[in-house]
């Protein structure tokens, strides 16, 4: 008798709940072969940046567009894994270096589109097509206007200065901001000497001031607690649009003559190999790569847009345009292992 | 999956009316059905076991050289300071609540356990913004103090510190159940014999509640092991943040599972240290409906400084942190023009739909491990060598960091995933897409793996208690096996049950790392939200999700507390 309750009351939890969670599941999967026009988007990039972008995709083209959000490492493997049956038709990545090893594994295709090609520079896209990047994130210092001359401040590379112990913050190395700027350094200057500025860095930074966010470092610059820091441009102009009277200012690193640039990092897009939409993908591609996609992709998180041609955000354009390194984006991924143990070796955190 | 409970019954139903032995020796059929749920769990672990047998020499010698020592040291360190910390605040709390009766006892013995509803991850966030350089403490003391002041807060203190105020609640739900189900006549007798309410603490009721704290504290410290993101915040690099630098970072999958396998070998080492405690003394519940301790009011300072050692404890752990999230969501409520009420509805609604599916196939899989390795007695003298192994290496999966086990699951699932669309193509010329790893079986299938031992702790140890006598006497009554477990064990061992089922519920709700991997497309829970926040540093902005995780952890807590006195 009083089994049998127990057995209705279980069929009476898991029933419905099953029902709930078999429907998501198997809704999802219907979801992939509409033919009305639909997109599938694995993403690493935050979801705010990304909803009024799909939205106004939609009212243009009338193909809608569905994504879900990860890691990068995860989703790669999750797209290796599901293999043809795969949900994704695209993959948008953070990082250079995440999208180079995506093309490595073999989970993409060459994306067959003359727009793109002419909208974004050869530096940002992949040598065979299979990616390319849409917003440029620059890396680059940030100071205290009351306690730093920017006269004092010139390349990354002078940040390995002694005058400056104790008073750079930095991000840890398990960022993999940190370590596309470290692989540009051995780009740049070979393992050996990139390995000196790395350590003179290190020597120059408190324990306390590796912070695993750019907004708290440009909060720690702000507070008094180090003077300078390298972060990503747009953590610095999020905090200004929301006070603009925030102490914390901006400087282009390495503009000098004979320098190479500032540092840029990019988020990019890249076509699954087993996409099953791939029209409508490579639709969404070009559309990213144009004025608007552009200007929305790029305006709600403050980068700068992949092609020359579409202007930034107001308040990103105040910061001025920087030189860039030159260097061809998808090295970052060549060279990251080399970076992590680079970092490793001089005790990086 | 869906089969555990009716299996479990089933399970040691398969012999005649009058048996003539009732214990049986050796594997049986009873025993075969565990032996197999252990292994389906272990799937996903193995290729964590092997990996040890196969290093990469190259990057090992690289590790070696470089960031492994700290690592381990750190690990070390960690493990220490998060045992001694959970032990001690989990044990005293826990007696405090039970023994005595101060002002505010009513209130504390079930709010203590809010900090469960927590996730590590929040806290810890919520600690730097408050205690760094820039946070708000420090900004003030400088305002006093001068401009001068300031004190490090990454550093490893900070980090056990945090997760001890994250994790002594799993000592203190089951230090709190081992005391209310010891016999207050025992306790009586000790203190008639003259000796002091602190020496029958030291001497008898904890040896007593020992399988309790052990258990307890070991859940805290496989927690505290694969804690990948309090250890960031705070520069305290473990090796499950080695995992992390050298999967995303050096991109290699293969040696950070391998790095996983030397973690495991810690967790293992924390496994027989925890039987080396147990020891080889079994005490059993004995208690039934007879009174419990006859708790002492404390009157006067007394029970003031019980009150506020509570209060202290609750307040860092809860108070402070909720209180933060508050004013950060006001804030963010009034910048807002409009507030997705339905949005947060469908991630609550989604984060409770598998944390409820996920907390109650755990748990019956753990009850069907523990009846079964027990050979459906009870007691340590009725333990089957096999199941045990078996359960073992399934509850390995507690130490194994969430990434890991996700991969590990994915890949399995997959394999099948594949295999059945293949088999179904050829045979019937149809696919049917990811049945496993498209939809939340896949992702209950990996909390199970990952969780399992949390209940299974929580279970067993109640069955450990039972003395071995009143199955006895019942099978010699003449009930069959299946009608002692319902109507004798099942109602002694609830309590215990339930604990496990709301550790794993909780654990669910706030996991990360197996829910971002595995979640089907499109499905989006609160911990994933709070998450693509924290990644953007937009701090405040978890402050709406992170206060809707905790409320909606909050039910279930009061509820089962309840159900629990």
């Amino acid at each position: 008798m009083r089994s049998m309750t127990v057995k209705i009351l279980m069929v009476a939890i898991l029933a419905p709940w099953l029902a709930l969670s078999f429907g998501d599941g198997i809704i999802s999967e219907a979801a992939a072969q509409d033919d009305r026009g639909v997109v599938n988007v694995y993403s690493a990039r935050h979801y705010g940046h990304m909803e009024p972008v799909f939205q106004r995709f939609m009212e243009e083209t009338g193909i809608e567009v569905r994504f879900t959000f990860g890691k990068d490492a995860e989703l790669r493997e999750r797209i290796k894994a599901e293999g043809k049956f795969t949900l994704a038709d695209v993959y948008i990545g953070v990082d250079a270096g995440n999208l180079w090893v995506a093309a490595q594994e073999g989970i993409l295709q060459p994306i067959q589109s003359g727009i793109v090609v002419q909208n974004i520079p050869e530096q940002f896209r992949d040598p065979e097509g299979k990616w390319i990047g849409l917003t440029l994130r620059i890396r680059t210092i940030v100071y205290h206007p009351d306690r730093v001359d920017p006269a004092e401040l010139s390349t990354y590379e002078a940040l390995a200065d002694p005058r400056w112990r104790g008073k750079l913050c930095l991000r840890p190395a398990i960022n993999v901001y940190t370590q596309s700027l470290v692989a540009s350094l051995i780009a740049a200057h070979g393992v050996q000497k990139a390995g000196e500025i790395v350590r003179g860095w290190v020597r120059n930074t408190l324990p306390e001031n590796f912070i695993d966010s750019d907004t708290r470092i440009a909060q720690m610059i702000a507070a008094g607690g180090c003077n300078v820091g390298i972060i990503s441009h747009y953590y610095l102009v999020r905090l200004i649009s929301k006070d603009p009277n925030f102490p914390v200012r901006l400087f282009w690193a390495n503009q000098g003559e004979g320098e190479r640039g500032v540092h840029a990092n990019i988020s990019g897009v890249g076509l699954v190999k087993y996409a099953r939409n791939v029209e409508n993908a490579i639709t969404l591609i070009e559309w990213l790569t144009q004025e608007t996609g552009q200007r929305l992709f790029a305006d709600g998180n403050f980068e700068y847009p992949a092609n020359p041609y579409v202007e930034p955000h107001p308040l990103v354009k105040s910061f001025g345009t920087p030189r860039i390194d030159p260097i061809p984006v998808w090295r970052y991924g060549e060279l990251q292992a080399e970076a992590i143990e680079l970092l490793n070796r001089v005790g990086y955190p | 999956m869906w089969a555990t409970p009716k299996v479990a019954s089933k399970g040691s139903s398969g012999r005649g009316r009058l048996p003539t032995s009732w214990v049986g020796r050796g594997p049986s059929a009873s025993s075969l059905f565990p032996v197999l749920l252990a292994a389906l769990v272990a799937v996903p672990l193995v290729p964590v076991v092997l990996s040890l047998a196969t290093p990469t020499p190259k990057v090992w010698a690289h590790l070696w050289a470089t960031i492994l020592p700290e690592r381990i040291r750190n690990t070390l360190l960690l493990v220490l300071g998060v045992g001694v910390g959970t032990l001690s605040l989990g044990t005293s709390l826990a007696w405090l609540v039970v023994a005595y009766r101060f002002p505010g006892h009513a209130i504390f013995e079930w709010s203590l356990l809010l900090p469960l509803a927590m996730p590590s991850y929040v806290l810890g966030y919520v600690y730097m913004a408050m205690l760094d350089y820039a946070g708000t403490i420090q900004s003030i003391l400088r305002g006093w103090l001068g401009p001068g002041f300031s004190f490090p807060v990454r550093t490893g203190f900070w980090a056990i510190l945090v997760l001890t105020l994250a994790l002594y609640p799993y000592v203190y739900i089951l230090a709190r159940t081992a005391f209310c189900e010891l016999p207050g006549s025992l306790f009586d007798a000790a203190r008639v014999l003259g000796y002091g309410r602190l020496e029958v603490l030291l001497r008898l009721v904890i040896p007593l509640a020992r399988p309790s704290l052990v258990a307890g504290t070991a859940l805290a410290l496989m927690e505290a092991l694969t804690d990948f993101a309090v250890v960031r915040f705070f520069n305290f690099p473990t090796l499950s943040e080695g995992i992390l630098r050298v999967w995303h970072g050096m991109m290699n999958r293969e040696v950070a599972v391998e790095i996983a396998g030397v973690l495991l070998l810690f967790a293992l080492g924390l496994l027989l240290l925890e039987r080396r405690l147990r020891g080889r003394a079994r005490f059993f519940q004995s208690r039934g409906r007879a009174p419990g301790i006859q708790p002492l009011p404390l009157r006067g300072w007394k029970g003031v400084a019980a009150a506020v050692l509570c209060g202290i404890v609750l307040l860092s752990a809860f108070g402070l942190p909720v209180a933060q999230l508050g004013l950060w969501a006001l804030g963010d409520l009034v910048r807002m023009t409009s507030f997705d009420w339905a949005w947060y509805g469908t991630l609550a609604r989604n984060s409770l739909l598998v944390a409820s599916g996920a907390s109650i196939l755990t748990t019956l899989m753990a009850l069907t491990l523990a009846y079964g390795s027990r050979h459906g007695g009870s007691g340590p003298d009725h333990l089957n060598p096999i199941t045990r192994g078996a359960v073992r290496l399934a509850t390995l999966g507690y130490a194994v960091p969430g990434s890991v086990v996700a991969v590990g699951a994915l890949f399995a699932l997959s394999r099948l995933d594949h295999w059945l669309n293949s088999w179904l193509e050829t045979g019937f010329g149809v696919t049917v897409g990811l049945l496993f790893t498209g939809t939340v079986v896949g992702l209950l299938y990996a909390y199970g793996v990952r969780f399992l031992a949390v209940a299974y702790g929580s279970v067993d140890s109640s069955f450990e208690k039972l003395k071995p006598q009143l199955v006895e006497a019942a099978r010699t009554l003449g009930a069959s096996p299946r009608r002692v477990l319902v109507q004798v064990q099942l109602p002694l061992i609830a309590p215990g049950f339930l604990a496990g089922l709301l550790l794993v519920f909780l654990d669910v709700m706030k996991e990360l790392p197996i829910t971002l991997m595995l979640r089907p497309f499109g499905f989006e829970t609160l911990s994933v939200w709070i998450y693509q926040m924290i990644s953007e540093s937009m701090w405040s902005e978890t402050a709406l999700p992170a206060l809707t995780l905790v409320t909606t952890g909050l039910l279930p807590v009061i509820i089962l507390m309840r159900l629990n006195r």
